[in-house]
């Protein structure tokens, strides 16, 4: 086995592709120009490197590959490929998607050789070459499936075969694993990484995009951690251990808690009124979807044993058995509505968290309730038109588009969705899904 | 099946009738009128004496029934042609969508038999003399009945592929005839396949309608089925209509059998699902050709060459995809150009709707408008009541069948075959009847209006049964849920997506339907009802082609009215609140 660093070393210093200054948005629901979703963002891919963006669910790691690739366009800033600007899909460039994305028509060979057929490859010519890669990936015997009939981990593989046989010099890789189960997860990046340590794939260099720390720490050579709202580079973190890594290793365990709290340092508030850690000011902030039986159970775990209170937030992944994807979005609602904080790899309950966690369900519900009022502009600012009204109700379009001039259409239905959910547990009013109005009764 | 592919431009909120509606409604009337104005001095009669049925002699039948089973190929060849030009267009340019998608939308609804009367003259014309006008002319008037939902089916489909296949297309550099091989047209092929078979159902009722027909002096009876029953009608011969009926049963079957099994098992190859299903499209056909050496061997040089040609790059210098997609971004050309496209489109609308209305005021006076509506209401109380009539039969029926897998699996396909079954082939049988018993036509003709189309109802109903999950009904069970609210909380709101689906098919027939059903003839004798079908096929019989247009224009309207404040609401919220999946 080759030492990946000596590779590195031996390789000419002449960067394959260039990130410099990159800036995104898009277009809101109504047509404006949303807020930034990419942030300056540069970076550089060198030969003989797996490179890995580490962020969380939403902050532009997507966003920034289909601009690598050439899909989409960057508002602003360059990207350049072997010194020459990208302005649409390349030659050299090849992607493997999370949803692995192959045609359900076309058999494994078809969907392999599809690639090479459009560029009129001789058809021969592409035949050996797609059996090649089908041999190289493990999908032998597999041809003339189709991929209904495969495995997820056998459809990602033909994922990788598709973009291997076109000899692209980058592979990029948008959370390839994360659809896959744990076990069939690590097989295939055993596998991966075995290929790409005995140099047996014909690339050059990985840019692959993740939001599992662990693996990154397995896989990349340097990791980019990026911050949300907007996207930008947060930091830079080379690692040198030696492949095959392991994960019991202590430097391997020091590496993942330096990046886990790396991941949850406090934003510096840049502005008055920005509320942490999600995108948009105040009563434009785009909400995750989260249920207040998951609030509710974060809480109870943390307040419990052995953690009572404050835990540490690797091993509270761990005990729960939630990816950082999913945890981090319940940790950041629990600061927001201040029954904890998160700090250096660390949350906490609050005094009200606290006492959230051993009231009885109808004190819950008030205190919940209070807090909501207290810290979530949009639900106060449902309550209060409610209020006023003389009717006591008010649809919920009217809300919706106003959300709509702040962010995408996406976002503002998840956001308000959260919020009807949220304020019916809290009591604050009531939801009626048919006519899609809020009322402050109950309904009968 | 499926009947998840429904056709309507839009559910969401932002799918409220607009301006273009009222454009498209405008546009498409005056281009009739505008064909019967360059057709009308042209026409002469036809004469050839093979271009028409003049004996029932039984022995011609299978002639006549393979001629009409060509017309109907005709009919959907070009429907496929339509579809993939006119969708793709729509799909792919926004200006063009934007009046592209609300003339589909119109078409859908406007009872295209009532043109039969323009299409004729206007064919006639192009081809003097000649047996090819009444033949294009019949095509057209199936063409009318298949082609719309297939182009909707299509233009969903495009507008719906799933954006990371978009993405491995685009990173491959396919150009965008490699794209719409590759990609597009093979995702959209489940829904147009069932679309094209839904249309297929519908247009056997066109063909029997259009082969026999007799505007103003002109009569024109090309050799098929339909023709050959329009022959037994004057002849008042109740074996030839037997005979007929006969005919038509065995070409429906055999359509079915060579035809669309296969057809649906090949589609289901395209379905994009993540497991392979469960239960399996069948079709002996499709086993025998597998099974076949030759056959296969033949078939393999034409699939070749389609494989090829669907990786040529056909890139024409001018119309390269833009590579980038960059985030949409409107300049303020990009406005003026919407801003000009605008002015046009309501400039052309202004002058469509002042052409329509110039042209009937000529003839007519407000009090012709006044009975139009009138008779158009009394038609729509008759669907209306009659379509309440088969849901109160049907829902049950088949939610009964639907539960019984066993017996549901032999009802479907036989539901399905009635609903192909053209009915006006049934109505001089119901005629009879009538005119023996001396029935009030109002009442009795009123029932063939559905007679044809309940079967949608039937067969959907089935299916939304048959798909109802099994844990439901077992918790329904456990907790003793039983008579009508387990009617009201269990299974109507389990099935309503299906039913509406349903309803909402046999509605559009039923208008159609109407033109036809309201003015019967056996012999020399025609019994009419009071309604605008009524109306519009007697001033068919007239040629009085003002009439036709205000009673066409008036009953579309309707249509359409109805569709968008009834049934599309009622879609979406079986959409949005009641769809289990
Ligand atoms: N095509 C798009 N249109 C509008 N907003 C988008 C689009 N793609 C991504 N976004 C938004 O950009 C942000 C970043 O998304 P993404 O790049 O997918 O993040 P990640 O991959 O890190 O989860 C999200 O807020 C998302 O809603
Ligand atoms: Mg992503």
């Amino acid at each position: 086995m080759l030492e990946v660093t000596a590779r590195a070393s031996t390789a000419a210093k002449k960067p394959l592709l260039q990130v410099r200054n990159v800036c995104q948005h898009y277009q809101t629901g109504s047509g404006e120009q949303g807020p930034a979703v990419l942030d300056k963002v540069s970076l550089t891919l060198n030969e003989n490197e797996i490179v890995g963006l580490l962020g969380r669910s939403g902050c532009g790691k997507s966003s920034l590959l289909r601009i690598v690739s050439g899909l989409t366009k960057a508002s602003d800033g360059e990207v350049d490929y072997l010194g020459r600007p990208v302005d649409g899909p390349v030659d050299g460039v090849a992607m493997v998607f999370q949803s692995f994305a192959l045609f359900p028509w076309l058999s494994v060979l078809a969907n392999v050789e599809l690639g090479l057929r459009a560029k009129k490859i001789p058809a021969a010519d592409a035949r050996r070459r797609a059996l090649k890669a089908i041999d190289l990936i493990g999908l032998d015997g597999f041809e003339s499936a189709f991929p209904k009939e495969l495995s997820g981990g056998m459809r990602q593989r033909v994922g990788f075969a598709r973009a291997l046989v076109v000899h692209p010099n980058i592979l990029l890789m948008d959370e390839p694993f994360s659809a896959l189960d744990v076990l069939t997860a690590e097989t295939l990046r055993t596998d991966l990484l075995d290929l790409w340590v005995e140099g047996r794939m014909p690339i050059k260099a990985i840019l692959m995009v993740t939001h599992n720390i662990e693996e990154a720490v397995l896989m990349c050579n340097r990791i980019i951690v990026l911050a949300s709202n907007p996207g930008r580079v947060a930091a830079e973190i080379h690692v040198n251990l030696q492949h095959p890594r392991n994960r019991l290793d202590p430097e391997f365990r020091q590496l993942v808690d330096k990046i886990y709290a790396l991941m949850t340092k406090r934003p510096e508030p840049v502005g008055p009124g920005r509320d942490g850690a999600f995108p948009g000011l105040g009563f434009a902030m785009a909400l995750p979807q989260i249920s207040t039986n998951t609030i509710a159970g974060m809480i109870e775990e943390i307040a419990a044993e052995p953690y009572s209170g404050r835990a540490d937030l690797p091993a509270l992944a761990d005990s729960l058995q939630m990816e950082i994807d999913e945890l981090f979005p319940v940790g950041e609602t629990l600061q927001l509505l201040r029954f904890a904080e998160i700090e250096e790899g660390d949350i906490k309950l609050t005094p009200a968290g606290l006492r959230f966690a051993d009231a009885e369900v109808d004190v819950r519900k008030k205190l919940f309730g209070d807090h909501l009022m207290a810290y979530v502009p949009l639900a106060a600012r449902i309550k209060l038109v409610l209020d006023d009204r003389p009717t006591h109700t008010a649809r919920s379009v009217r809300f919706l588009e106003e959300l709509e001039d702040y962010m995408s259409d996406e976002y503002a239905e998840r956001t308000l969705k959260s919020v009807v959910n949220w304020g019916r547990y809290g009591e604050l009013f009531a939801y009626d899904e048919t006519t899609e109005t809020f009322s402050l009764e109950n309904p009968q | 099946m499926l009947p998840r592919f429904v056709a309507f431009a839009s559910l969401g909120r932002k799918a409220l009738p607009n301006q273009y509606d009222l454009f498209a409604l405008a546009l498409i009337f005056a281009g009739f009128i505008a064909i019967s104005h360059i057709s009308g001095g042209l026409t002469v009669p036809l004469e050839a004496p093979e271009s028409t049925v003049t004996s029932l002699d039984v022995r011609n039948l299978p002639y006549y029934a393979l001629r009409t089973t060509l017309r109907m190929f005709a009919a959907i060849g070009a429907s496929l042609l339509f579809t993939f030009t006119y969708a793709t267009l729509a799909a792919k340019s926004r200006r063009a969508e934007m009046i592209l998608i609300p003339i589909l939308d119109v078409l859908q609804s406007v009872p295209i038999l009532g043109f039969l009367s323009f299409t004729v003259t206007f064919f006639l014309g192009l081809f003097p003399g000649s047996i090819l006008g009444a033949e294009c002319a019949a095509v057209f008037a199936i063409f009318t009945s298949q082609a719309w939902n297939m182009a909707f089916s299509f233009y969903q489909s495009l507008r719906t592929v799933p954006r990371d296949l978009n993405e491995v297309a685009r990173g491959f550099q396919l150009s965008g005839w490699q794209k719409f091989w590759q990609l597009e047209a093979p995702f959209a092929m489940p829904g147009l396949i069932w679309n094209t078979m839904m249309s297929m159902s519908g247009g056997w009722f066109f063909v029997v309608a259009s082969e026999a027909i007799a505007v103003g002096d002109t009569t024109v009876k090309l050799p098929g089925i339909g023709a050959y029953l329009a022959l037994a009608i004057e002849q008042k011969s109740i074996g030839a209509v037997i005979a007929a009926i006969l005919a038509m049963l065995v070409v429906i079957i055999a359509y079915d059998q060579l035809l669309f099994r296969p057809l649906v098992v090949f589609g289901s190859r395209f379905r994009v699902e993540l497991t392979a299903s469960q239960t399996k499209e069948r079709s002996w056909v499709t086993q025998l050709f597998t099974r076949t050496q030759w056959v296969r061997a033949l078939m393999r040089g034409p699939g070749l060459m389609f494989q090829n040609i669907a990786l040529w790059r056909l890139e024409l210098p001018g119309l390269r995809p833009r590579a980038l997609e960059a985030a949409p971004r409107r300049n303020r050309v990009s406005w003026l150009i919407d801003a000009l496209w605008l002015i046009l489109v309501v400039l052309v609308t202004l002058w469509s709707a002042w052409l329509v209305v110039d042209y009937v005021r000529q003839t007519l006076s407000w009090g012709d408008l006044r009975e139009a509506i009138l008779l158009t209401l009394i038609t729509m109380v008759r669907v209306v009541l009659l379509m309440a009539l088969a849901t109160l039969i049907w829902v049950p029926v088949g939610v009964w069948i639907g539960l019984r897998p066993a017996l549901a699996e032999k009802i479907q396909p036989l539901a399905q075959f009635l609903a192909a079954f053209p009915a006006n082939v049934i109505f001089p049988v119901a005629v009879v009847l009538i005119v023996r018993f001396a029935l009030n036509p109002d009442i009795w003709l009123s029932f063939l209006i559905v007679f044809g189309t309940q079967w949608y109802i039937l067969f959907n109903v089935i299916a939304g049964a048959s798909a109802f999950p099994n844990d439901l009904k077992e918790a329904a069970a456990n907790f003793h849920i039983h008579g009508w609210d387990w009617w009201k909380s269990v299974i109507i709101p389990g099935i309503f997506p299906y039913y509406v689906t349903g309803a909402l098919t046999a509605s559009g027939g039923s208008w159609n339907a109407a033109i036809v059903a309201e003015y019967v003839k056996w012999g020399d004798q025609t019994i009419s009802a009071h309604g605008i079908g009524a109306y519009i096929a007697e001033a068919t019989a007239d040629g009085d082609f003002p009439k036709i247009v205000l009673g066409v224009a008036v009953m579309s309207i309707f249509v359409i009215m109805f569709n968008r404040l009834f049934w599309r609401p009622l879609f979406a919220m079986g959409e949005r609140r009641l769809r289990i999946d």
